[in-house]
């Protein structure tokens, strides 16, 4: 077997395997967890409608921090939209998808992918740059994030060098690339990755948190 | 008998030539035919001509085992004769039991008589896969087995040269589940040069080319799988026509709709152009007409180790074998109850720590 049999076979299939059990598994395992009891006197009751406003408002900052946080907002985006753009519009992407899914959807054309891919590597790097200088951010980081950050990183890095055809035999460069997307889904639910889904119960919790206070959400 | 055919090798080749009535002119514009598909510089086509008119014509024993003879129809099958069947002038095809008259005993006696009298110096041509089951007893020819066949004429050839896919990497016979236990020569010869020139069929110039090559400068550089990178040395999808296509991300998605009839991308319908190595896209086939993504069908690749087994010929190269939707929901199952199971463990804690 190959190694790029392996990673189209076993290796996508295990990690897809970890990938689903470690995200039911860390998602019921939170939300399950036994509610804490509030004893203080509510300023209005919390509602489902305040949980799922706190869920998307909180994708823009309120407006006296836009403009102090602008350069890591700036680049979260970039990266995240990148990221977005790379992963759902690159025409092989979709057709792994469709395979699984049965779903479909029109492809970008390979330039924009690569505009996307390179924008996100480089907001990835002004935000790893960012985390080594910034004394504040550099104590508070841990191994989780600088693991997290190279996770994902990997994937649109190889995915970008085999679609360049930079480093031969193609076929080794489509392996590596196959093998860095297992590895993130596999690192995904047990790290901070997992924020990809844990998002948006902790922001409902916490947007139904603030309006009991009373908190303007 | 014997003898006259003694004196036809030792006559060189280029006075060979000239008896058969081929001009001096026709023989270098072969070798700049045969020097530029392999890219090699202009002065190498001058070399080679000097070289090959020089040289005796080279003994060649060729075998032909587990096969459909498309090997040899494939190098037979030459549009322009001054071309490829030129390779025939070239060596002294001494044993092919397709091609040669002689047949049964006679046919082994000049086998037997070429294998003595060069011993050491003529080059073996395989074609076809070697059975191992039960002994070799599944292909065997004038009585002995393929695999007692090869290993006799392998100790006296110079170099070994698979054509096709079946002799270079086992085949079609080799597929799963390879009732007959096929192999490659490359698994049963370990101690010769081989060099492997796959495909199912392989082209016709490149057959002649590596020859050429090997008769003038000797073996070309090979890759990881043994094939000259001269010919093998980009992917289909690398020098694809079709390419622009890919990269404006504008694909057929079945063989009868608009992007089909437009002549795009087939990636999505199964081609393995971007994972194979050959020289369809350069050289083409047919004298140069066409190769089969002109004519509308994705590459399978077949000069690659295992082509028949690597998924379905019309299952685009990305979609792999990801497992089942079961699997992924007995994932799903096993981790929620692994969630609820930690959730009520953590509920137990908590409410001892409270009490």
């Amino acid at each position: 077997m190959s190694l790029l049999e392996f990673a189209r076979g076993p290796g996508l299939e295990w990690s897809l395997i970890i990938l689903v059990l470690g995200v039911f598994w860390r998602l019921l395992g939170t939300l399950l967890l036994r509610k804490k009891q509030d004893f203080s006197q509510a300023k209005q009751e919390a509602t489902a409608g305040g949980a799922v406003r706190t869920v998307f408002n909180r994708f823009w900052p309120k407006p006296q921090f836009t403009l102090k946080i602008s350069f890591t907002l700036f680049m979260a985006y970039v990266m995240h939209v990148g990221l977005f753009v790379v992963v759902f519009f690159y025409a092989p992407h979709i057709l792994v998808i469709e395979d699984m899914t049965g779903l479909s959807w029109p492809g970008l054309p390979s330039g924009m992918i690569m505009f996307a891919g390179a924008a996100t590597i480089a907001s990835m790097i002004a935000l790893l740059v960012r985390r080594m200088t910034n004394p504040v951010l550099r104590t508070i980081s841990t191994f989780g994030d600088y693991a997290a950050w190279l996770v994902t990183l990997l994937p649109v890095l190889t995915g970008l060098m085999a679609h360049a055809h930079m480093l031969e035999p193609y076929e080794t460069m489509l392996a590596l690339h196959m093998l860095s997307v297992e590895l993130l889904f596999v690192w995904f639910p047990f790290s901070k990755l997992m924020h990809g889904v844990l998002f948006i119960p902790s922001r409902a919790q916490l947007g139904a948190a603030f309006e009991r206070r009373g908190v303007k959400i | 008998m014997t003898d006259l055919k003694h004196e036809v090798i030792e006559e060189t080749l280029g006075q060979s030539l000239i008896k058969q009535g081929i001009t001096r002119r026709t023989f270098v514009k072969f070798c700049t035919t045969v020097a530029s598909a392999m890219a090699l510089p202009p002065a190498a086509a001058q070399a080679m001509a000097d070289t090959l008119s020089k040289a005796q014509r080279q003994s060649v024993i060729w075998l032909s085992f587990q096969e459909c003879t498309g090997c040899t129809e494939s190098i037979t099958r030459s549009h322009k004769p001054s071309l490829e069947s030129l390779i025939f002038d070239f060596v002294s095809l001494d044993y092919h039991h397709t091609l040669q008259a002689a047949s049964g005993e006679a046919a082994e006696k000049a086998r037997e008589q070429a294998m003595e009298k060069h011993h050491g110096k003529y080059i073996l041509i395989v074609d076809g896969s070697i059975p191992m089951k039960d002994g070799g007893v599944y292909s065997t020819i004038a009585g002995i087995t393929n695999l007692d066949m090869l290993k006799q004429v392998a100790a006296g050839a110079a170099a070994i040269v698979s054509v096709g896919t079946c002799a270079a990497y086992g085949g079609l016979p080799h597929a799963d589940p390879n009732p007959t236990g096929a192999v490659a020569v490359s698994d049963i010869i370990k101690d010769k040069p081989i060099i492997n020139i796959p495909g199912c069929p392989p082209i016709p110039v490149v057959i002649t080319g590596v020859l050429a090559h090997v008769l003038t400068f000797g073996i070309p550089e090979l890759d990881e799988h043994g094939r000259p990178k001269v010919f093998y040395g980009d992917t289909i999808h690398d020098r694809c026509y079709r390419r622009p296509f890919y990269d404006k991300g504008l694909f057929a998605k079945g063989f009868d709709d608009e992007g089909a009839r437009k002549g795009w991308c087939l990636y999505e319908v199964g081609c393995k152009g971007p994972v194979t190595y050959n020289a369809c896209a350069t050289t083409k086939w047919n004298n140069g007409t066409s190769f089969p993504i002109q004519s509308g069908h994705g590459c399978i690749g077949c000069s690659e180790p295992d082509f028949w087994d690597k998924g379905g010929f019309y299952k685009a190269l990305p979609q792999g074998s990801w497992g089942t939707a079961e699997g992924i929901a007995a994932a799903a199952a096993v981790g929620a109850a692994m969630g609820i199971g930690a959730a009520a463990m953590s509920k137990t804690h908590q409410k001892s720590g409270d009490s």
